[in-house]
């Protein structure tokens, strides 16, 4: 293929050739110091690949946040606290919206929107995933099935503390998932799951310190 | 509600629409999808009907929070048409010059599902043949559609340079109505904010595929584990091949730039300021913001993530200041990593949680750790930074060592994006970019205070709330949209700024009166999709020596010019076209003047008729005496005529006059004195 290498050698003279034809460049410069290549000017775009660890990523979170939306379903018939009704309402319309675009992101690269349970022949397990055969896996920071009975059964002041407390251990679990993320070979190079996993660091974040700040108060 | 049933729900309601390659799912099913606007958010705690549900169509807005109003539904921009390159379009006081489509070198191809290049990329995605087969057209092109988004802008001289996060595309502008595109130059890593000086381009690269040789493989991803072994790490996660920061390009050659310097910083760059010292001609200078996560100290030395309780080096709380020799750009390094969020009294690095409010003790308890945009002011010696939890006035007359002399925050901001000042230093606007960007946000049911510019009054470096602006035009629930990217439009005696709202479009707005501005021009399309949220819309709407050009996210490039309406006259339009600058970065605001010409003491003169400041006769009378000095090419006895008019100005004004009309009338009475040709 000599014409094609012949358009990939990166000399000044395929660059002068280009400007001759008067056609807009397409060009790929190296790393510092090193010559700039011209491509073929029919190059389109590619993407790096996505990885396991995104896709393990997104199915986690989505499961992740769908106990935050049902934590925050309990608030209007468990509690008066309008400072726990309006946070509340934030946590719950932020993630319900996020679940969808997670879907979306999932549905739209052919992948399932909930992860393999564990022990499925062939299928890998997740890390942090509970491995003991129990039918729920629970991503990090998520409730027990005892802590999410306990949040059912209060009411008031006690709802209050418990879904707090409970909140602040889930959305630190969040934390670790992204922290998980970004330290996996290859992960996180798809820009919407770049964006997403950086915002969901960046919101949850800020939302443990107003939590901390109203469990401060209760006490 | 049943979480095990919630999470296996939507995955039926997905597997309607798309097919999915798992045992379980691989029968074929496909039922009609809903109809848009038929899924509706369930009340919580209430099972939704997932199953009948498409997971691509929009959740409608929440209901207003009592006492906010939202969006004019009768605005003609709320119902266009929607459409990729057919999409309805309306304007007022603006003109469409010119659209770029995207080149293909920044698009994957992806018209059709019998292409093999989609093929190719899907199956980089994991998406099979059979499958795409089965997938809707539309969501081909959804598909990694921000990863190819154009994004911000700089300009020299005759070109334009166009950000986006797959490199760079440099354009011709010399006749803006006949754009074209010069140069693609790939260098993926986004989001490719980018500014130019002299011969060098700079631009910043934040994301994990981002390579110090600008290729677009990024790196491998970890294979498939053996089963027992899914613990085990096989491929490393630090990489010495990969960049995250500011890279510096040569462009004497503009049809093919060349890397010369890449500085590393441990946050990457989500965007940087170029910042000239007034003082130092040796040298530029490079404030460097990182919004996303701290990589491993094994990547590169010295970055730590911790809390500063932890680590009082950690690389959270701080901005980096990069030096750059101008005449050696491949010296460029840090200097210095300012910590902009200091408490001055403690000591503490993290301590601006409550910097000022002008909510009445609704100060949101934030640990403000990040800076998201800087927009210097050298000409002041001060810069506007946005800083997530906080707006931040900061000293930059030693520019590797800005400090904060000023912070508000607001309880109406979700995150503080970017700002820009007044000509003259009075003002500063905000942005909120509630939602990322990402979500719409200017719809109906959007409070008009969220996700909306914040004016603020500048006074003995201290910075005080005046109103809010936003979009006034509701917009599309598919339709991406909030406060974003603007620029001054240089219209003497008035401040006036033309700023994008993704696909909310291009809006002009006039802050002369920071309690009350107002739109006086817009340009709109409708929704990339009628029934799913896709990307796109304008990421920058700037000025740029006499024509305004917006950055769309999706499709290209558009051109516009401002026309006159009853709130911008020729005569202003004009006067704003005899400002010419050799180069824009916007972050790097200039100090604009105008030259005494008449076509600006025209301007001038019709703003004091249009605020009646001076009386119509008066206005009458001086426009003759300009026709025919114009007439005359200068002539002494008519420029005498003219300056003979000027003494009476000051006192023919009608009744209490506003600051802004005093200076209007002083600037006409100076270019009456002495007119240039």
């Amino acid at each position: 293929m000599l014409a094609a290498s012949m358009l990939w050698a990166p000399f000044s003279l395929v660059a002068g050739a280009q400007k001759a034809t008067g056609g807009p460049a397409v060009v790929q410069p190296g790393a510092p110091g090193e010559p700039t290549k011209t491509l073929p000017a029919d190059t389109h775009a590619s993407l790096p690949p996505i990885s396991r660890a995104d896709v393990e990523f997104m199915q986690g979170m989505i499961m992740h946040h769908s106990q935050a939306v049902e934590m925050t379903a309990m608030i209007s018939s468990h509690t008066e606290n309008k400072g726990v009704r309006a946070l509340g309402a934030k946590i719950s319309s932020s993630q319900a919206d996020e679940i969808r675009m997670m879907e979306r992101w999932l549905a739209a690269r052919g992948q399932a929107t909930s992860m393999e349970m564990p022990g499925t022949p062939g299928m890998p397990g997740m890390p942090g995933m509970d491995m003991s055969g129990s039918p729920m896996a629970l991503m990090p920071g998520m409730l027990s099935s005892e802590q999410m009975e306990a949040l059912r059964k209060a009411r008031g002041a006690e709802f209050d503390r418990l879904f707090l407390s409970g909140m602040i251990q889930h959305h630190g679990g969040a934390l670790v998932m992204v922290k998980d993320l970004f330290n996996s070979a290859g992960a996180g190079q798809d820009a919407e799951i770049f964006d997403f996993a950086t915002d969901v660091d960046n919101s949850q974040r800020a939302e443990i310190k107003i939590m901390q700040k109203f469990l401060e108060e209760l006490h | 509600m049943n979480l095990t049933r919630s999470v296996v729900l939507p995955l039926a309601a997905i597997a309607a629409i798309l097919f999915i390659p798992k045992p379980s799912n691989s029968q074929e099913q496909k039922p009609a999808p809903a109809p848009p606007g038929q899924a509706q958010a369930a009340p919580q705690g209430q099972e939704k009907p997932k199953a009948e549900e498409d997971p691509f169509a929009p959740h409608p807005a929440p209901p207003l929070p009592p006492g906010m109003t939202g969006s004019d539904v009768n605005d003609p921009r709320a119902k266009l048409k929607a459409g990729m390159y057919d999409a309805g379009e309306i304007a007022k006081g603006l003109k469409h010059l010119a659209f770029v489509k995207k080149p293909n070198a920044f698009q994957i191809q992806a018209t059709s599902a019998d292409d093999p290049s989609v093929q190719k990329m899907l199956g980089q995605l994991g998406v099979g043949a059979a499958e795409l087969q089965k997938m809707p057209k539309t969501l081909q092109v959804v598909i990694a559609q921000l990863a190819f988004a154009n994004s911000d802008f700089a300009f020299q001289g005759n070109h334009l340079f166009q950000g986006n996060f797959y490199g760079v595309n440099i354009y011709d502008i010399s006749n803006p109505a006949k754009t074209s595109l010069l140069t693609s130059m790939v260098c993926p890593g986004g989001q490719g904010d980018v500014s130019v000086y002299g011969n060098l381009m700079f631009m910043s690269v934040e994301m994990p595929n981002g390579r110090i040789d600008c290729g677009s493989q990024g790196f491998p991803a970890e294979p498939a584990p053996e089963p027992g072994k899914e613990k085990e790490r096989r491929l490393p996660v630090p990489q010495k091949e990969r960049f995250r920061g500011v890279r510096i390009f040569d462009i004497s050659d503009i049809k093919s730039p060349k890397q010369v310097a890449a500085v590393q910083t441990c946050r990457g760059s989500h965007t940087h300021t170029l910042v000239v010292d007034p003082n130092d001609k040796e040298n530029v200078y490079i404030y460097v913001s990182g919004t996303s996560f701290v990589r491993q100290s094994e990547e590169l030395a010295g970055c730590s993530g911790e809390g500063p309780e932890k680590d009082p080096n950690t690389a959270l709380f701080r901005i980096d200041v990069i030096k750059v020799p101008v005449a050696h750009p491949d010296q460029a390094a840090i200097v210095s990593h300012p910590r902009v969020f200091i408490d001055p009294r403690s000591g503490v690095i993290n301590g601006l949680n409550n910097g000022g409010s002008h909510g009445k003790g609704e100060e949101k308890p934030r640990d403000t750790d990040q800076c998201h945009d800087i927009t210097v002011y050298s000409a002041i010696g001060l810069a506007a930074g946005a800083c997530s939890g906080n707006g931040l006035l900061l000293d930059i007359k030693d520019p590797v060592n800005p400090k904060r002399v000023d912070a508000v925050n607001d309880p109406n901001y979700s995150y503080w994006h970017s700002a820009s000042f007044s000509n003259d230093g009075s003002k500063v606007v905000f942005t909120d970019e509630w939602g990322g960007g990402l979500g719409a946000r200017c719809r109906a049911n959007d409070p008009n205070k969220w996700g909306a510019d914040a004016i603020f009054n500048l006074k003995d470096e201290k910075l005080s709330f005046a109103n809010y602006y936003k979009l006034p035009a509701a917009q599309g629930d598919t339709e991406n949209c909030v406060a974003h990217n603007g620029s001054l439009i240089p219209v003497p005696g008035r401040d006036i700024e033309v700023q994008a709202w993704y696909q909310g479009g291009v809006s002009v707005m006039d802050f002369t009166d920071p309690a009350h501005p107002q739109e006086i021009a817009y340009f709109d399309r409708g929704a990339i999709d009628p029934k799913m949220l896709v990307l796109g819309g304008d990421w920058s709407a700037y000025w740029y020596n006499g024509a305004i050009y917006g950055s769309e996210i999706a499709r290209g490039l558009d051109v516009y010019e401002l026309t006159p309406t009853d709130l911008l006259t020729q005569n202003e339009i004009d006067a704003a076209k005899a400002v010419q600058v050799k180069e824009l970065n916007v972050q790097n605001q200039q100090k604009l003047e105008w030259p005494s010409k008449l076509v600006v003491a025209k301007a001038y003169l019709d703003q004091l008729e249009r605020s009646r400041a001076l009386p119509a006769n008066e206005v009458a009378s001086l426009r003759k005496a300009i026709r025919s000095a114009e007439k005359s090419h200068l002539k002494a006895k008519q420029l005498a005529k003219l300056s003979g008019m000027t003494s009476g100005l000051e006192s023919s004004a009608v009744g209490t006059k506003t600051a802004a009309d005093a200076s209007r009338i002083q600037a006409l009475e100076e270019i009456l004195k002495h007119p240039a040709a």
